[in-house]
């Protein structure tokens, strides 16, 4: 009951910033905020970050971490940049890319939720040391260099609009639907959360906890495969260097969006809401011409100030007033 | 009395891997077992070490702290700027240094504590902010000038060998000796060295022992601070520049180093001298890859494959160990 309340107060939270971030940029920078083109900039660059934070979350859920995610998308995007490259066009060929991709996840997926769940690795240094794996593996394919010009049905994603609104954008939306039902509606979901509150307790109640786990991070790792389809895209080109920044940014995404650092709460709409606010804010400051740097050090304060905010303090002070 | 059995063996597989490896290498390359390249290799590897002794009491205490590299650059950027014309020593370098990375690791204990978020969390919040402002502040440039005091180093017992180069205690080589001793010292010897393994072992219990667990994580996130200044003085000596982005990353080759020692990233558990073989490993195995002419793509994927192997060893022996369930 109390995690209910607590998760209610979470989306007050983020409307209130939400509402304070666009009055701010209104006044601050009324033309340029509004315009189209800011839309078009934020739907661009909100789905990418938001089916990382997404793949972030669901493992941070069970009180775990996926320090690999990165990682796993460059291998996802450059396996299937190779596909993509090496077989004409066709039909089949795009069936290819995609199973290559989904295959190159599960494999990577399986991996690490052996290590969690059976081996019993911690999840921060078994995803580390995948990552550092994966990079190496990465650099080692792909020289270093980048795997470039996709045939169309790639490129497509990135500039089709549907009804107005950016592809990308929709894919998010079906990824965050999809998400819902499966953390919020499914027993797989509940199972995610009882892991997170309690393994051991879910443990003797006759859940195999094992096979969840190692479930939760094949689902985080095929997530990276989307998330790496919407990168090849709009670069247009895979590396293995690629969107390195996003890591703790798609942590900061999870936890301001209300999914607690030590597991079993969260939910799919607060971190929609978070993703929302960043991409406002890193847009907004980005117009006002901010330096990056400052943005990176704003990243972390905010994460800072909002685990503070969350805290006893203040809900003390709305209780008063 | 198992656990401690199983430390033991863990560094003696440690020992022997890096007897196994350096064996061959002294048969496969001509120059891994000289004077220079060994003297070289202790040089070049006494920052991650110092580093290493740091980010083990964080881990043995049972929190983990990765905004060190920030800390060690914000220090040794803010010393290197103090000490232009001045006519100091090392001494000095090392107090501004090493008392500013003291003060931000108290800002991480403060935050810490206060915040009630895994360690992870709040130290790559604060890793974020200490480079974005460090960025911010400085534009990116580097600096290459410094004190001719400072440019000359420090050796001690100087002498020439037979291949012509001069050897000696040089001031990374001191420092490294100095911090391990004191790091040893601090962690076998002293009552606080025992609460924090107590603490790391489990925290309720050393807390309701009465242990004060705030002023226990001051110390801790501390002492990593102040080796991260350390470590920056030692890091200037050694290349004489400071680019502020030079360290971005370097904070998972140290956590793989103190891993690979053995150490348990849930606390309690790990020595220093499994710390120290794990540096030594992870040395030998890169200084093992350039001798031998492997191409550098593949570095990354054999310490990816060191680490992966060496934590899923801990972590299988820790669980026969404790026979745990699920």
């Amino acid at each position: 009951m109390s995690a209910r309340k607590t998760q209610d107060r979470v989306e007050i939270y983020l409307s209130l910033l939400i509402a304070v971030v666009v009055i701010a940029f209104s006044f601050l920078i009324p033309s340029v905020f509004w315009s189209s083109a800011n839309f078009q900039s934020i739907a661009s660059q909100m789905p990418i970050l938001g089916v990382l934070a997404l793949a972030m979350a669901v493992t941070i859920l069970t009180g775990g971490i996926n320090l690999s995610i990165i990682a796993t998308m460059n291998a996802c995007g450059l396996v299937m940049a190779w596909v993509a490259t090496h077989y004409p066009p066709t039909l089949s060929s795009m069936l290819l890319v995609l199973a290559a991709g989904l295959a190159m996840a599960i494999v990577i997926g399986s991996v690490i939720g052996f290590l969690i769940a059976v081996v019993r690795v911690s999840p921060i240094l078994a995803t580390l040391g995948i990552m550092t794996l994966l990079k190496g593996i990465n650099i080692l394919i792909s020289k270093g260099s980048s795997i470039a010009n996709f045939p169309d049905y790639i490129l497509v994603i990135n500039s089709t609009n549907l009804l107005g609104i950016p592809l990308p954008l929709l894919v998010f939306l079906a990824v965050v639907i999809i998400l819902w039902v499966i953390l919020e509606k499914s027993a797989f979901g509940r199972t995610i959360y009882l892991i997170g509150s309690n393994e051991q307790a879910t443990h003797y109640a006759g859940i195999n906890t094992r096979k969840t786990l190692i479930w939760v991070y094949i689902l985080s790792s095929v997530l990276c495969v989307i998330a790496a389809l919407l990168m090849m895209s709009k670069l247009n080109s895979a590396k293995a260097s690629y969107g390195e920044s996003y890591l703790l940014v798609s942590i900061l995404a999870a936890v301001l969006g209300g999914v607690n650092p030590d597991g079993g709460f969260g939910k799919v709409f607060g971190m929609v809401m978070a993703l929302i606010l960043l991409q406002m804010l890193e847009s907004g400051l980005n117009i006002l011409g901010v330096s990056s740097y400052i943005t990176m050090a704003l990243w972390g304060g905010l994460l800072l100030a909002f685990i503070f905010l969350k805290g006893a303090q203040l809900s003390r002070l709305f209780r008063r007033s | 009395m198992v656990k401690k059995i199983g430390v033991k063996t863990h560094e003696l597989f440690l020992g022997l891997t890096i007897i196994l490896i350096g064996g061959y290498l002294s048969y496969a390359s001509a120059d891994f077992l000289t004077l220079g390249n060994l003297y070289d290799l202790i040089n070049n590897y006494a920052m991650l070490t110092i580093l290493a002794c740091g980010l083990f009491i964080v881990l043995i205490s049972g929190g983990i702290d990765i905004s060190f590299p920030a800390m060690t650059i914000i220090s040794q950027y803010v010393m290197v700027t103090l000490i232009q014309g001045t006519s100091g020593n090392f001494a000095l370098a090392f107090a501004l240094s090493g008392g500013l990375g003291l003060l931000l690791g108290l800002v991480n204990a403060t935050l810490v504590n206060r915040l009630k978020v895994p360690s992870i969390i709040i130290t790559i919040s604060t890793l974020n902010i200490f480079y974005g402002l460090l960025l911010y502040l400085t534009k990116g440039v580097w600096l290459y000038s410094y004190p001719a005091w400072f440019e000359e180093g420090v050796m001690l017992f100087k002498f020439t060998a037979a291949d012509g180069y001069d050897y000696g205690l040089s001031l990374p080589i001191i420092t490294l000796l100095v911090v391990v001793s004191l790091t040893g010292f601090i962690m076998n010897k002293t009552s606080i060295g025992r609460m924090i393994y107590a603490m790391g072992g489990n925290r309720e219990a050393a807390s309701r022992m009465g242990f004060g667990i705030f002023k226990m994580q001051l110390f801790v996130y501390g002492y990593m601070g102040l080796m991260s200044g350390v470590a920056g003085v030692v890091q200037s000596a050694t290349v004489l520049t400071v680019a502020p982005d030079s360290l971005l990353g370097y904070e998972l080759t140290v956590l793989a180093a103190v891993v690979l020692g053995g150490t348990s990233i849930v606390g309690g558990r790990g020595t220093l001298l499994g710390t120290l073989l794990g540096v030594v490993l992870l040395a030998v195995i890169q200084n093992g890859l350039n001798l031998t002419g492997v191409s550098s793509y593949w570095h990354t994927v054999v310490t990816g494959v060191v680490i992966v192997t060496s934590i899923s060893m801990t972590a299988w022996s820790q669980r026969k160990g404790e026979g745990a369930v699920a």
